[in-house]
This record gives C-alpha cells, sequence and structure tokens, in this order.
C-alpha cells in the first residue's frame, strides 16, 4: 500500500467513526488492523527507547522496577516501580555528581544523561508495584548436559 | 500463513501504523480472535533466548506468536555456579524451571534440538518436526573448540577433566573431585584466549578453589595458566586478592597457553612447562554455538557472528537475529549483556513487525560480581550507548569497579541473581 493511500486512509475513512465500527464488525481482517495498531500505539506513547532502557536496570531491580530482593537497610535493589519521580531524579542525580554515597549505582549514573534519568523517573513512577518473591529454585535433573 | 495471506497481512499493519490513535480505542474488538501479527522462533533457552522470548510477548502485547527451542528441561545459572566449587552453593540453588515463564506469557515450547536452518524457506528443522518463522532468533551460547585440543573433546575424558563452563553436571564432578583431592594436592585450571564467556569468570573460579582449600585443605595448591597476557577483568582487584587472600595458594602465570594434555596422567603441557595435577579443569577455547555455525552466521575465518547492533540482525543472513555469547562484539560476554541484547532485539523485531523503524541509539547497563570468597564479592559496572558513527555500543563515562571487595557486595550479588532470575524466567 502507497503512503499517499496511508495519508487517505487516516484522514478521512477513519474519521467516520460509523464507518470504521462497520468495519469493524464486518471485515474480518479488521481484527489484525486492530491489533497492530494497538502495538503500534502502546510503542509511541511507552516510548520504546526508555522501555528498553528502563528494562536493562531489571537484573538488579526487577522486572519493571519490582525488586524481588530489596535489601532493606540500605536501599540496595530498591523498588524502582511506583517511586516518586523527585526521589528518583534526586537519588540519581546524586549519584551522578558524587554528592550521594553509593557502591554501585555511581558507574550507572554517570553514564546516563540527565534527560535520561528524568525519563527513567517518570517510567519508574508509571509502573505498577507488583509483590513478587524470589524464584524457587529445582533439583537438577540427571538428563541435563 | 500463505503468500496472499502474508502480502496482505503487512499491508493492514502500515495501515494500522498511521492511524494507531483512532483504530486503538476500539482495541476491544482485536482481542477476541487475536491472530498473530508475526511468528518468532527462538533457539536457546538460556539468558538471552528467555528474556528475547519474555519481551517479545510482552512488548507486543502478545500479537507475536514465539515458540522457542531449547534441548534441556531446565535452566541452570552459569553466574553463581563457582560458588558450587567454592562449596557454598549447591548446583541445585541454580537450577530453575521454564513453566512459569511459559504459562505467564503464553510462549509456545519445543524441547528438541536444532540440526538444520533454511533460510530461504524460513524454516527450522529438529530431531522430531520442523517450524516455519517470521524471523528467528538464534542465542546458542558458545561452543568450545577442540581443534588445538582433541584429546579433551570426547564425554569419557571430560568425566575425568570437566570444563565446567556450562553450569550442569560437570560443575558438580568438579566440585566433587576437588572433595574428593587430599591436602596437599595440586589443582590446575587454564584461562582460554579472549574472547570467551564470562571474562571474569575463571579468575573467579581460582578464588572460589582456593577459598575451599583456604578453609579445608590449606596446603594444596591452585595453579592458574592463563593464555592471555594479563588479568583481562578486574584486574588490579583480582591481583591483589591472589597476592593477599591467597598468598601461598594461588600462582598466576599470565602468557602460559595449554598446548597439550596428557589425560592419563593429568598432565599440562606449555611452551615453557609440564604441570602435573591433582585435579584438572580445562576451558577450552570457545566459539559462537553450533546452531550459528550450521545457519552460516559465522565466517569462516572469524569464529563470532557479526550483528547489526540496532536489531541484532545478522549481517550474512537477513531475517535471523543472533543474541548472547554468540555474537562479535567488544563487549564481556555476561548475562545481563545477553538480557540487554534481548531486550534491544525484541524491541527491534516489535518494531518491524509493525512496520516502523527500531530505536536508532539504544543504551543499556551491565552489572557483573566475582565472588572472591564465599561471602565478599566485588563488581565491574559500566553503561553501553550506540555509537552512530563506529555502528557499535561502546562503552560510556563513568563505568568502573569496586574499591575492593566486601561482604556488603556479596549481598547484592545475591540479588542480582535473584532479580535476573526472575526478570529472565517468570
Amino acid at each position: 500500500m502507497k503512503s499517499t493511500q496511508n495519508t487517505r486512509f487516516k484522514n478521512s475513512w477513519f474519521k467516520d467513526s460509523a464507518f470504521l465500527a462497520l468495519l469493524l464488525t464486518t471485515s474480518v481482517c479488521m481484527p489484525l488492523i486492530g491489533h497492530a495498531a494497538e502495538v503500534s500505539a502502546f510503542s509511541d506513547v511507552q516510548n520504546i527507547h526508555i522501555r528498553q532502557l528502563a528494562a536493562s536496570c531489571a537484573a538488579c531491580h526487577g522486572t519493571q522496577g519490582n525488586s524481588v530482593a530489596a535489601s532493606g537497610d540500605d536501599g540496595a535493589n530498591a523498588v524502582l516501580a511506583g517511586m516518586a519521580p523527585a526521589e528518583f531524579t534526586e537519588k540519581m542525580l546524586g549519584f551522578k555528581d558524587g554528592s550521594r554515597k553509593a557502591t554501585v549505582m555511581h558507574h550507572h549514573a554517570k553514564g546516563l544523561t540527565v534527560d535520561e534519568i528524568n525519563q527513567l523517573a517518570v517510567h519508574f513512577s508509571q509502573q505498577k508495584r507488583v509483590v513478587t518473591t524470589a524464584l524457587k529454585s529445582q533439583t537438577l535433573k540427571a538428563g541435563h548436559e | 500463513m500463505n503468500n496472499t495471506n502474508q502480502f496482505n497481512r503487512r499491508d493492514f499493519i502500515k495501515l494500522a501504523g498511521a492511524a494507531s490513535a483512532l483504530v486503538v480505542s476500539n482495541s476491544g474488538f482485536a482481542r477476541a480472535t487475536k491472530p498473530p501479527i508475526g511468528r518468532v522462533v527462538v533457539i536457546g533457552g538460556g539468558y538471552a533466548g528467555a528474556t528475547v522470548a519474555k519481551y517479545l510477548r510482552l512488548w507486543s502485547l502478545g500479537s507475536i506468536e514465539v515458540l522457542v527451542v531449547e534441548h534441556n528441561s531446565q535452566f541452570v545459572s552459569c553466574p553463581l555456579s563457582n560458588l558450587v566449587l567454592g562449596g557454598s552453593k549447591s548446583i541445585n540453588d541454580l537450577t530453575f524451571g521454564y513453566d512459569a515463564l511459559k504459562s505467564n506469557h503464553g510462549i509456545k515450547w519445543v524441547q528438541d534440538t536444532v540440526t538444520a536452518i533454511d533460510a530461504s524457506a524460513k524454516k527450522v528443522t529438529m530431531l522430531r518436526g520442523e517450524l516455519s518463522y517470521d524471523r528467528l532468533v538464534v542465542a546458542p551460547g558458545v561452543d568450545f573448540n577442540y581443534d588445538t585440543l582433541p584429546m579433551l573433546a570426547s564425554a569419557e575424558v571430560q568425566q575425568q577433566i570437566p570444563h565446567a563452563w556450562k553450569a550442569g553436571w560437570q560443575t558438580v564432578n568438579l566440585r566433587k573431585q576437588l572433595e574428593a583431592m587430599p591436602d596437599g594436592g595440586v589443582f590446575v585450571m587454564n584461562v582460554p584466549k579472549a574472547p570467551y564467556r564470562c571474562p571474569p569468570g575463571p579468575y573467579e573460579r581460582a578464588c572460589q578453589v582456593a577459598s575451599y582449600f583456604k578453609a579445608h585443605k590449606p596446603k594444596s595448591k591452585v595453579i592458574v595458566l592463563d593464555a592471555n597476557a594479563e588479568i583481562i577483568s578486574k584486574k588490579g582487584l583480582f591481583t591483589k586478592v591472589f597476592n593477599e587472600t591467597y598468598a601461598g595458594i594461588v600462582d598466576y602465570r599470565p602468557d602460559n597457553a595449554i598446548t597439550g594434555v596428557d589425560v592419563v596422567t593429568k598432565t599440562l603441557s606449555t611452551d615453557f612447562d609440564k604441570i602435573k595435577a591433582d585435579v584438572l579443569n580445562v576451558i577450552p577455547p570457545q566459539r559462537a554455538g553450533k546452531i550459528a555455525q550450521i545457519a552460516n552466521l559465522t565466517e569462516k575465518d572469524y569464529p563470532w557472528c557479526d550483528i547489526n547492533f540496532l536489531t541484532y540482525e545478522s549481517k550474512l543472513v537477513p531475517n535471523i537475529h543472533v543474541l548472547g555469547d554468540s555474537v562479535a562484539a567488544g563487549l564481556p560476554k555476561s548475562a545481563h549483556m545477553a538480557t540487554n541484547q534481548a531486550k534491544v532485539c525484541a524491541n527491534a523485531i516489535v518494531q518491524l513487525f509493525a512496520g516502523q523503524a527500531p530505536d536508532p541509539a539504544p543504551v543499556f547497563a551491565n552489572t557483573c560480581y566475582s565472588y572472591v570468597t564465599d561471602k565478599s564479592a566485588m563488581h565491574v559496572a559500566n553503561v553501553y550507548r550506540y555509537d552512530e558513527g563506529k555502528k557499535i555500543m561502546v562503552s560510556a563515562e563513568g563505568g568502573g569497579v569496586s574499591m575492593s571487595p566486601s561482604e556488603k557486595e556479596g549481598a547484592y550479588a545475591v540479588a542480582w541473581a535473584q532479580n535476573i532470575w526472575a526478570d529472565t524466567l517468570t
């Protein structure tokens, strides 16, 4: 499909919501459109760059900031999901400029830009807090290499 | 899916991209049937393969069909497996199932071994069947290259001289040999020429065995023969630990490549010496995993896979992405790095299926802990960002290593493991 047709599609056909509803209910192809659109719309609003950078933090802070092993007393491996943006930014900027004592985090904060820190702050504040526990281990089976 | 359908599907995806804001409110209609917008087959269920499978499902909101092919029924973590040799962990602390990953994310799973890949037909052949794909992700880890050490290639010899460089029964075997060794014995291990899986891993292993000897067999020795000119990760820290914590136990010898092994007497040859071991651990030179070789993802004179760092798509074969230790990169072959690559790749594949451009400038972080005793660990941590000029990931300013190993970082390392296991496997 050519881009000019795309534009026409967007500007005229889809503005007619009655037509859209008809199309959705009558065409077998429409679920494909709806679903792909959902994916790309998700990509747009979530900012794919920041969602991937944030996901990089999961090794120490859990999926979407839900750490399974936050060690209470010194704030290590902190839960980032739902953290207030101001708290996140204050801590990270402190690690970055050296004003906040760090064991590991200064090596990460110094490598990030202020803009990235601000965006991560917003991203993590929007993640839902889910209480999770460490994964249960198993007995190694005989057939494994 | 036949050609006509595929044509239609791609066109509709483009249309949908342009009209997304308007259509999204009607997504309830779409959810009822959910035909996939693409099918990805992932070969390998290690850190990279499991992570790309999960994040493809998460970030496509379930619209990409994902099938993983893995020949093992369980996941055994290489990170922390040196602690099994030291005696502070059991292999059963590091072994996990795939059930939560599969059921939480609707990932289809095939326990089988891949024998061939037909890139033009987009087809994977396994011992017990075939799978077709729109995009293939290959995450096979490393393969051991026995060309220079052919006497170590057989499973029988590896019972006597394990590599224990893929966590599993060989790790358990090596620990048993250390337990059986009398006090005053000599443990000999090597460091293969870089690049290899887990740059600080061999030095951590030397520390773990030395830690066990110091506590239980204080007259015993650890000899480390390094094919490299110097310690290649956390050099200052490991040097200090070898010279102070393990003075009189660890004998570290740089520039000492193994040239031969007498498997009967457990005697190693180097250009300088013959060294007899009571317990011998040879970590062979490494190259991209077998599947990467089978699929022609490596070139003859270079055994790693060249990829595009925005998508992890092979530079040699289209529609095949490569992740983890098989990737040719000036980056550490670590578990955290493998999961990062997997997330950049998942992000890119979702974009590509939606007819959109991948992130032009990915950034990620790597944190790697090494245990020097049963409780103390130290880290190296860096942010990496895509360099548009060089077209590779380069380390950002500000990364670095611990001031010194500590029990505090030992606790952080456990928390790292628990979080990365949960992120990868649930």
